[in-house]
């Protein structure tokens, strides 16, 4: 089960309409071994493309050492599908290559950039199997006070 | 000084879970058939046969202190004591 807080389900719903027609990705790291996922960072679809996408090499370099001097991990990599189901594509399966992510899927094909509900759905992907798992949107942890 | 060379999660079940293991070579190329002489198939999951000549695969990133080696050479990009190899996996799909 992929447990999310609302502060960045609504980040990662906003970045994929806001990019709608074009498919939004980014990532959303978390303490390496600890599947939670806080850190959200949206990435640029290099491929700029409603059927592609991919992080801009470099980006993904700065992405993977900021990561890594943090001890962090890709806790969630999401994308969007803007005119089909919110469901892992043949090339979604053939390009997974982070056995541990949850692999979180939005179709913005109901109503693109305006408001409205979208698909959300997260799956595990490893050796080309998908597997379907719940999503639990909790609500933030409270910060620290002052 | 040996050359670093990173390795991405999804290839740690070569390196029996290292991150990061030593390297050795003057090109690229080199420093792939030096790590799969150490962890055997690990080059086929980099490179592949392109018109008759090996090249890096197109979802396969490689960076040489920080240089996305597409942009110095591809395999022929030269590597010294001391440098950084970096193997990241596109993030992609469709």
């Amino acid at each position: 089960m992929l447990s999310i807080d609302r502060t960045t389900y609504d980040a990662i719903v906003a970045h994929a309409k806001k990019d709608h027609p074009d498919e939004a990705c980014g990532v959303v790291a978390g303490p390496e071994g600890s599947d939670r996922p806080e850190r959200f960072v949206p990435m640029t679809n290099a491929a700029r493309s409603p059927t592609f996408y991919e992080f801009d090499p470099a980006d993904l370099l700065s992405l993977y050492r900021e990561m890594d001097a943090r001890d962090e991990e890709p806790v969630v990599v999401y994308h969007s599908h803007t005119s089909t189901e919110a469901y892992p594509s043949r090339t979604d399966i053939g390009l997974a290559m982070e056995p541990n992510a949850h692999y979180v899927l939005v179709s913005t094909r109901e109503h693109g950039n305006s408001e409205g509900p979208v698909e959300f759905r997260s799956y595990k992907i490893v050796d080309g199997e998908v597997t379907e798992e719940d999503v639990a949107v909790v609500q933030p942890a409270e910060a620290p006070k002052e | 000084m040996a050359i670093e060379v990173r390795i991405p999660t999804i290839l740690r079940t070569y390196t029996e879970g290292s991150k990061s293991v030593d390297g050795s070579g003057t090109t690229l190329s080199e420093v792939i058939e030096h790590l799969d002489s150490n962890h055997p198939g690990i080059k086929d999951r980099l490179v592949e046969a392109k018109d008759g000549d090996l090249d890096l695969r197109r979802f396969i990133n490689v960076y040489v202190n920080d240089e996305d080696v597409r942009f110095t050479g591809g395999l022929d990009t030269s590597v010294s004591d001391g440098d950084q190899v970096v193997v990241l996996p596109a993030v992609a799909g469709g």
